[in-house]
């Protein structure tokens, strides 16, 4: 019983990574790519990682898999961050379509 | 800072034992070797909060968060797919400013962190003296701080307000 909802959240987990990767290409730029990624990634490979510890259960591999579940939402949304503010002061622009960009506008302002 | 040393060294212990998994002599010995390595070259970045560590609410309350947390990170995982599949990709993007009233680095670390898993939006930078986070919105509603602060930021904030101030 154990195995087939652990299989189940493996192949859920290997979806939304597919939808992810699909975001990469299909979304104009930095920061979008950077919102596909970074949230069907850190789902998708949880879930991966999830499924595998219902398999394996209490043992060295499922053990492991729930610490890196844990060390992945812990760093994941980190990394994502340091890349968009740094992607921002390097002074990538927003794609065309784009609203506003009150980050840009209150830098100006102070400089 | 002897507790923290002594706090962080436990942490890497544990977190070196559950990730080998096995109580050979060899990997003991390695692993109180790393931990206290690891507990005296990173001791300083620790952040310490002495005074509310023994309020049983505050813990309560994070029980409480990471259903709502899990809750919307599912929401964001369909959303995002939703946006993939769809063949005109409905964008409207954009970084609008919002405010916040929390102030320890925790807190405002784990709003961060939340608003960046949360449907549509990204965490670009955090202005900690003035109190407010730009944030990248792939469906900007409004342009506006205090209707963006109302829609984006204030669910979670009341939540982490009890658990972190």
């Amino acid at each position: 019983m154990n195995e087939a909802i652990g299989f189940g959240f493996i192949v859920m987990g290997i979806a939304f990574d597919f939808f992810g990767c699909l975001g990469l290409v299909r979304f104009p730029d930095v920061y979008n790519r950077l919102h596909s990624s970074i949230k069907c990634v850190t789902l998708g490979t949880s879930s991966i990682l999830f499924g595998l510890f219902l398999i394996k259960g209490f043992s060295a591999g499922g053990v492991i898999a729930l610490l890196c579940i844990l060390f992945l939402v812990l760093t994941a949304p980190v990394s994502a961050h340091v890349l968009a503010r740094s992607a921002h002061k390097f002074g990538t622009k927003l794609c065309k379509g784009s609203v506003c960009d009150k980050y840009a506008e209150d830098k100006d302002a102070l400089s | 800072m002897i507790r923290i040393r002594v706090t962080l060294f436990l942490l890497a212990f544990a977190a070196w034992v559950l990730l080998t998994w096995s109580v050979h002599l060899q990997n003991i010995c390695v692993g109180l070797i790393v931990a206290v390595f690891v507990s005296f070259m990173t001791a300083d970045l620790f952040v310490p909060r002495q005074q509310n560590r023994f309020q049983i609410f505050r813990y309560l309350w994070f029980l409480y968060y990471i259903p709502i947390f899990l809750w919307e990170c599912l929401k964001a995982n369909f959303d995002g797919a939703y946006r993939v599949i769809h063949p005109d990709v409905p964008l409207n993007p954009g970084i609008v400013k919002v405010k916040t009233a929390l102030r320890s680095d925790t807190a405002i670390t784990f709003l961060a962190n939340t608003l960046s898993l949360k449907p549509g939006t990204m965490t670009v930078d955090v202005d900690k003296e003035k109190g407010c986070l730009y944030v990248h919105w792939v469906d900007v509603k409004t342009q506006d701080v205090d209707a963006a602060t109302e829609i984006i930021v204030s669910k979670f904030e009341k939540i982490l307000m009890r658990i972190f101030e």
